[in-house]
This record gives C-alpha cells, sequence and structure tokens, in this order.
C-alpha cells in the first residue's frame, strides 16, 4: 500500500533531492554530464557580486512581507471576528478571494492597476509623490511594489488562521474582564494577546518560509530588475541553470536556499520553544 | 446604549469600507474586462457606460487559450486523484499496518517539509528529461505528487478511528484495500473532498514548475499561458484581464462553492483543528 507513494517519492523527491547536491559538485551544463570540480561552484558563488545581491533582496523582500502581513493579518482578524452571520461570511470572502487567484492573474491585475499611464492607482501616487512613477522601472519603488502585492495575495490565509485562533477563545475570559471594567485594549493586551501568540508564531514560521522562496511575482513583474533591484536567489537558480546553461552553478545556488531554509527553520523552531517555556 | 450601537454601526462602515478596498483591484479588474478598449485609457468610469464582451470573444477564439484550459484540467485533475490515492493508501499504512520502517518512513515524510521543492527544480528538470517528459502532461504532473501533508493529516484522521471498527471488518473477512476503500475513506469523506479541492486549487495556480517544463505553446497550462498573451499581442487591458478572469475562474468557482471546505483545508495542513 505505500508502494506507489514511495516509488514517486524516491522517483521525483528523494532522488532529485540527491541529485541536487550531487549536481552542485559539477560543472555540468543543464542538460548532459559535467566534471567533477569540488566546492569550485561555492567558491565561484562566493566571488559574484549577482550573489550578494541575491541573498540581500531575498532578505529585504522577507523584511518587507513577513511582519507587516503577520500583523495585517491580525489587524484584520479582529476586525472580522466581531461581526457576526453572513455579513461576516461576505467580508471573508471579500479579504479571502485574492489568496486563491493564480500568481499570474495576480500580476496582470496590479500590473494594470499600477500602470503608469492609466493605472488607477496612479491618482494616489500623484497624490502623495507629485508625480506618476512607473513602479516596476524604479529600483527604489519595485521591491516595495512586489512586496505590496504579495501581502494583498497572500494575507487571506494568515487571516483565516487568525479568525481561528479568535474563536478559539473563551468568551467569558471577556465577559469576566469587562466586570472587573477592564478597557478595550487590556483585554487585548492581557486576554487576546497571550492566547493568540502561538498562532502569531505559527503565521510568522510559515510566512519567513514561503517568503524566503519568493520567485513567480518576481519574475513575473520586473523580471529581477531594474539593476538588478528585485534579483532574489530562486531567480538565480533560475539564470544559472536554464538562461545560461550552468546546471552545477545552478544547483549550488538551490543548496544554498535550503540550508538558508533549514537553518532558519531549526532556529525558528528553537526560538519559539524557549519562549513557550 | 444608544452610544455604543453608533459606535457598532462607525465600526461596521470602516469594516466594510476596508474590505472593499481590499477587493478593488478585483472590481477594478473585472469592471475593465468589459469595458471597450478606447474606453479603457480614455476616461475613468466606475461602471462602464455599455457593456461589451469583445475582449472575451478575442480571448476565447484567438488565443490559445481553449489549449491551455485543456492542459490546465487535465494535469490538476490528474494529479488531485494521484495525489489522493497514493497518499490515502500510505497514510492508512502508516496509521494501521505493522511493517517494518514504519516509524522511519513516518519521520522522513515530516522531514520533507524542510525541503522547498522550488530549491529542487533543477534535478527534476534534468530527470524529467532524462525521461522524455518534457513539454508533455507527464512531466508537468510527476513533480507535483509528493504533498507531505495530505498523508500526514490523513493518518492523524485514521489514527482516531475506533479499532474495534477495523477488527470485525477483519473478522467479516475483509482485506486491507477493501477496510481502506470501504470503511475508512468513506468515515473521512469530508476530510477527502477537502483536500481534494485545495489539492485542485494549489495544481491549478501551480507557476513554477509548468513555466519551466513547458516551452511549446502547446503544452502550457492557463496560468503559465496568459503571460504570453501580452508578449504577443501587446499590451491591451480590457483583453488582458479579460484573459486573467477566465484563468482565474475555475479556481474562484471551486473556492465560492466549497468555502467552508476550503477552509478547513488550509487549517488542517497549517496544523490548526478545522
Amino acid at each position: 500500500m505505500i508502494a506507489p507513494f514511495v516509488t514517486a517519492y524516491l522517483v521525483v523527491f528523494a532522488y532529485p533531492v540527491y541529485k541536487m547536491f550531487a549536481l552542485s559538485f559539477t560543472d555540468a551544463p543543464l542538460i548532459g554530464v559535467g566534471q567533477w570540480v569540488g566546492f569550485g561552484n561555492y567558491v565561484k558563488l562566493f566571488g559574484q557580486k549577482l550573489f550578494y545581491t541575491s541573498v540581500w533582496n531575498t532578505g529585504y523582500f522577507v523584511l518587507l512581507t513577513v511582519i507587516p502581513n503577520t500583523l495585517i493579518g491580525l489587524g484584520l482578524a479582529l476586525m472580522v471576528v466581531r461581526l457576526k452571520g453572513w455579513l461576516q461570511s461576505l467580508i471573508l470572502v471579500l479579504f479571502f478571494i485574492p489568496y486563491i487567484l493564480p500568481v499570474s492573474v495576480v500580476t496582470q491585475i496590479w500590473q494594470w492597476v499600477l500602470d503608469q499611464q492609466f493605472g488607477i492607482a496612479q491618482y494616489m501616487i500623484e497624490f502623495f509623490t507629485g508625480k506618476r512613477i512607473s513602479v516596476f522601472r524604479d529600483p527604489v519603488w519595485a521591491m516595495p511594489m512586489v512586496a505590496l502585492v504579495t501581502v494583498w495575495w497572500t494575507n487571506g490565509f494568515n487571516l483565516l488562521l487568525f479568525i481561528a485562533g479568535l474563536r478559539n477563545i473563551p468568551q467569558d475570559y471577556y465577559e469576566a474582564a469587562m466586570l472587573d471594567g477592564a478597557t478595550r485594549l487590556q483585554c487585548f493586551r492581557r486576554i487576546t494577546w497571550p492566547l493568540i501568540w502561538p498562532v502569531t508564531a505559527l503565521v510568522l514560521t510559515l510566512q519567513l518560509i514561503l517568503q524566503l522562496k519568493i520567485f513567480d511575482q518576481v519574475y513575473l513583474m520586473t523580471e529581477g530588475g531594474p539593476f538588478n533591484s528585485t534579483y532574489v536567489l530562486l531567480q538565480l537558480v533560475y539564470r544559472e541553470a536554464f538562461r545560461l546553461n550552468h546546471g552545477g552553478v545552478g544547483s549550488a545556488v538551490a543548496v544554498m536556499l535550503f540550508l538558508i531554509i533549514v537553518v532558519v527553520s531549526v532556529l525558528q523552531y528553537q526560538l519559539l520553544r524557549v519562549r513557550e517555556r | 446604549m444608544p452610544g455604543k450601537s453608533i459606535g457598532n454601526v462607525l465600526f461596521l462602515i470602516l469594516t466594510l469600507l476596508i474590505a472593499c478596498m481590499w477587493a478593488f483591484p478585483i472590481y477594478w479588474a473585472v469592471v475593465t474586462s468589459v469595458k471597450p478598449e478606447q474606453e479603457v485609457v480614455s476616461k475613468t468610469t466606475f461602471i462602464p457606460d455599455v457593456f461589451n464582451f469583445s475582449a472575451y470573444y478575442f480571448a476565447l477564439f484567438n488565443t490559445n487559450l481553449a489549449t491551455w484550459y485543456m492542459n490546465s484540467i487535465v494535469t490538476s485533475v490528474t494529479v488531485t486523484i494521484v495525489v489522493i490515492v497514493i497518499s490515502v493508501m500510505c497514510a492508512y499504512a502508516l496509521s494501521q499496518i505493522i511493517f517494518p520502517g514504519r516509524k522511519l518512513l513516518y519521520g522522513i515524510i515530516l522531514a520533507s517539509f524542510m525541503v522547498p521543492s522550488q530549491a529542487l527544480v533543477v534535478s527534476q528538470f534534468v530527470l524529467m528529461h532524462r525521461l522524455g517528459l518534457i513539454n508533455t502532461w507527464g512531466g508537468i504532473i510527476l513533480p507535483q505528487l509528493i504533498v507531505p501533508v495530505v498523508v500526514i493529516v490523513y493518518k492523524q484522521f485514521f489514527d482516531s478511528v475506533p479499532k474495534e471498527l477495523r477488527e470485525a471488518a477483519k473478522l467479516d473477512g475483509c482485506g486491507e484495500f477493501q477496510i481502506l476503500f470501504r470503511l475508512y475513506l468513506p468515515l473521512n469523506w469530508g476530510i477527502t473532498t477537502a483536500l481534494a479541492i485545495i489539492t485542485y486549487i494549489m495544481a491549478w495556480n501551480a507557476f513554477l514548475w509548468p513555466f519551466l517544463v513547458t516551452s511549446s505553446e502547446d503544452m502550457m497550462t492557463v496560468t503559465v499561458g496568459i503571460t504570453q498573451i501580452s508578449d504577443a499581442f501587446g499590451v491591451k487591458y480590457a483583453r488582458d484581464m479579460a484573459v486573467a478572469i477566465l484563468a482565474a475562474m475555475p479556481v474562484a468557482v471551486a473556492y465560492l462553492l466549497f468555502q467552508k471546505r476550503v477552509t478547513q483545508a488550509l487549517m488542517l495542513s497549517s496544523g490548526i483543528k478545522g
């Protein structure tokens, strides 16, 4: 009974994991065999400016998305849980629907909304900055805008987790606190925040790991530009392996990404365990 | 208290306002898609003067959209069915059958969470090339078949089925396959629909892998294909929005029909009980 799953697992998962490491020590092109070069690819990577740019940009993107996305999710959830019945369902759908859209649909919609000439968001940009900006062609604006679109796209999921968490808090706590004359703010700080912390930690963890793997939105909106200001790690994998035909170097970048994610997951797991104690 | 109710009404209006702003880009895309191309670039109208479906006509009959739909339907339905079938069998074995290496296998599946599938694209591509599956449905489908979380969710549900049921069925002479498909699966029908819908949505929305493995326009899925349209015909906003809406339709409809199930599946897969 385990045979079909285990076979599939070995062929399309375990073997590629092994192959990713093996390839990263060779100078193989994308298709074909290569010579063993030891740590050559890694040495090359560490001497390459684009690698540091990609690491930096991936970090910058994570910074711009993870905490804002978590806070906005919590904020919206606090609003939505106060509503009741069909109204709550309706509002939840409005907030959640972007999450189920394919990434290419999301990017097409936002490219239109933010279009320099006719985009409706340009009224707002013009109001604040005094001029229209081609946001995806501007090195200062590009990454924050990709982050904004990502928050809009993925927030529904966080919102959902927070709502579930908030619903699990017994109402009696609030009633008792109200009787003692607690204010809304006190209720939040003393009851909601400590009890919602496990969900917050979960959302932060999931977000962090998810956003380190950014590629699709960047590729579709800016292709890493302008001037590499949105170049991220997975884009470097794509460039090395599929554009420059360096399967070995591409795999080395993939290994780096893999290691970063493992380290981050382990660190975060430890940190959260310390907090819980 | 009248003060409190005014506060509530204000709060409600504020929430509605934020929600409408949040969903506005989608509304704007829909409205744009039913405007004539000239109106799109000549003025800002929130409700079109006339409803015009020429953008949809163009998208449906002058592009490859029909082919991409076909590819998306075939691949995402296959992925959904195969993921559910192989995962449910593996989970049943892990939960109910004692065999050597059971704990180890479960541990390995749990550990696979750490591996970002995006990091595997290079070696998966090499493998698919060697199998001759580049630009085929098989190539799109195969790497999407391993979804460890589905196995883990099923295992947890099977663990909580009372042992007596299984023993009674065994006494009646049922084999393991019969017990699984006649007893355990029907008992967990709700969770099966939930996981199937979410797998289907994820497969339909997959971008990176189908994008890498298909280079011929005839083999692309909808999600990948629609990014080609502006390249091929130049930017036209009414048409691009119509294309985007058509591409999102199958997941939007699935979500609206099965909202509760989608929510439940997401909660389960993130480790919160639904």
